[in-house]
């Protein structure tokens, strides 16, 4: 089913008469397709905003559109059966099978028991659920696997739209790490558009494409992809919620391949001494790095450079670490940080693919800074 | 008022030639025992919908429930007889009272065990209210209801005994009548059936309640 946006258009929740709205003309487009997280501190409306999309709660006034058309009036049971819901405490029938479970929406829509039969193994190999776990009761199951059983459930028609309320929140930290990252392999097949609740500012970066910042009261601060709430947070507000250490959080939102190839003091082994000792020069470096048939052998140290020498005869000293094109900034800055040569050396497959430095990760983050090596600014 | 050789504690043969007539205490004991509670779920079961849905309600008829609980057995099968008769309703109508206080309770108690995050999950689903209730609170319920119905069972075959006095009551006639006339075997019979009678529809209710809620008897990890 192809994804379906979602569109919050002047929102508003007033749960007491007269009282102070919960969620204040909240107007948000939720791209098809991705992953948009509605994040903020208790009382902010979050779960409230979730929660008027398949309207558990109804709307006090304003529209929600799906795929462009306006479901606001549309019979509620109709509406939530083409919406996948999963919630933190999971709310699995204990006195149905982890199959039963699985097969509620189904069921309700008049699929045919093979169909439902199919379905239901596709989806326990899709969210990683072992077979013999179908015939087993949820509290037979460990949280993690309950909130497998969560997610196959709720995927169990296909729906276009996800909506997510803390879903990783009651599992410990290990398996929740495990979860998001299935959720993000999940979405790469699916394409579903995903609503997410959360209160963890690294969870919302990690998993969502765009994040939605609301604050008490209902009212949106900012709603930018992660990169931009972390590099120009809107207000003090925005900068205060995503934490102090907005820097290292955006270090794990890009990756090596991002920034721009940087060859380093890095030269074949072929290369005569003298042009090494340039190369060294322009780089400001004490160490030189070599390659072999384009493969990256090692550093040498730069004094042993001396022209009576060739460069393949000197002693080398392996890297401290590789990262690779899709390591995060953060797996290089741990490589930097272990080095000698404050370098962490591009392993691309195999084949040298240039460096990374300390000022290459500044650049990439915006931060203005001068090389030191070059003189450039960058 | 001691056995002795003439008048034993039971006199088999007496058994054995008013054997029909037992068995017909015994089914009538086991009939009006079942129509008394099965009046009792008809009445509870709309009483504690209503608790249910308005919160309010919750006291007054969990208090009126109380109050019948606490009228005597006797009294309120003496005060009925001249509406009704020496009759069955007149039996049925104060058995089946003394159940709703327990019954009420339990069917309450049982709806509100259910985890709020099921029925969240439930509706999210797109499951229809009814459909919700019936698929998913009351089989949720069930255990508590149950553990319900076997006490109401269980008392109202005790309490049924009482309705002798006016003419009913199944085994309690045999009591009764072997108290009048000092005769041991039909009061011991009719004790002993009733004891019987009571342990054996605990049972079958538990092991029918357990058949239907398998869930509960899987362990959990």
């Amino acid at each position: 089913m192809s994804a379906r946006a979602i569109r919050l258009d002047e929102l508003t929740k007033t749960f007491a008469p007269g009282g102070d709205p919960a969620v204040d003309r909240l107007t948000l487009d939720i791209p098809g397709g991705s992953i948009v997280a509605l994040i903020g501190p208790s009382g902010c409306g979050k779960t409230t905003t979730l929660r008027m999309i398949n309207r558990l709660i109804e709307p006090t006034s304003g529209r929600i559109e799906i795929g462009g058309v306006d479901v606001t009036h549309q019979p509620v049971t109709e509406l939530r059966r083409d919406i996948g819901y999963v919630i933190q405490q999971v709310g699995l029938f204990p006195h149905r099978t982890v199959s039963a479970n699985i097969a509620t929406v189904p069921k309700t829509l008049g699929w045919s028991a093979a169909q439902i039969r199919d379905r239901i193994a596709e989806l326990a190999a899709l969210v990683g659920l072992d077979t013999d776990m179908l015939d087993r009761y949820p509290d037979e199951l460990s949280g993690g696997q309950q909130q497998r059983v969560g997610v196959a459930r709720a995927l169990a028609s296909d729906p276009p739209v996800l909506l997510m309320d803390e879903p990783f929140g009651a599992v410990d930290p290990i398996v929740r790490a495990r979860l998001q990252d299935e959720l993000l392999t999940l979405q790469e097949r699916l394409h579903k558009t995903i609503v997410l609740v959360t209160h963890d500012i690294d969870e919302a970066l990690k998993l969502a494409d765009r994040i939605a910042l609301l604050n008490v009261g209902g009212t949106l601060e900012q709603y930018a992809t992660p990169d931009e709430l972390l590099s120009a947070p809107a207000n003090a507000f925005v900068e205060t919620f995503v934490g102090e250490d907005r820097g290292v959080k955006r270090l794990q939102l890009s990756l090596v391949s991002q920034l721009a190839f940087d060859q380093g003091p890095v030269v074949p082994l072929e290369t005569t001494p003298e042009r090494a000792r340039a190369v060294m020069a322009q780089y400001r470096s004490d160490w030189l790095g070599v390659l072999d048939d384009g493969v990256f052998v090692g550093w040498v140290p730069g004094e042993g450079v001396r022209d009576s020498v060739s460069l393949s005869d000197l002693p080398r000293y392996p890297p401290a670490g590789r990262v690779t094109p899709s390591s995060t900034l953060r797996n290089a800055m741990e490589v930097i940080m272990n080095s000698n040569t404050s370098v962490a050396v591009i392993d691309d497959d195999g084949a040298f693919g240039g460096v990374v430095t300390l000022e290459a990760i500044r650049g990439a983050l915006g931060l203005s800074g001068v090389d030191p090596r070059t003189g450039a600014s960058v | 008022m001691i056995s002795s050789s003439r008048n034993p504690i039971v006199r088999w043969d007496y058994v054995v030639d008013q054997s029909d007539s037992i068995l017909a205490a015994l089914w009538q004991h086991l009939e009006l025992t079942l129509l008394s509670v099965l009046v009792g779920l008809a009445v509870s079961a709309p009483l504690a919908a209503l608790a249910l849905r308005h919160r309010w309600t919750t006291s007054a008829i969990t208090g009126f429930t109380g109050f019948l609980y606490t009228l005597p057995s006797v009294a309120l099968f003496a005060l009925l007889v001249p509406a009704f008769g020496l009759s069955r309703v007149s039996t049925i109508i104060p058995l089946a009272s003394y159940t709703l206080l327990i019954l009420v309770t339990n069917i309450i108690a049982g709806f509100r065990s259910v985890p709020e995050s099921v029925i969240d999950a439930a509706n999210g689903m797109g499951l229809t209210p009814a459909r919700r209730v019936l698929s998913v609170q009351l089989p949720l319920a069930m255990p508590s209801i149950i553990t319900g119905i076997r006490i109401a069972t269980v008392s109202t075959v005790g309490l049924l005994t009482v309705a002798a006095i006016i003419g009913q009551g199944g085994l309690g006639r045999l009591i009764l009548d072997g108290l009048r006339r000092t005769f041991w075997t039909p009061m011991t019979v009719g004790a002993v059936l009733s004891i019987l009678l009571a342990l054996a529809l605990d049972g079958l209710i538990l092991w029918l309640g357990r058949a239907a809620t398998p869930w509960t008897r899987k362990a959990s990890p």
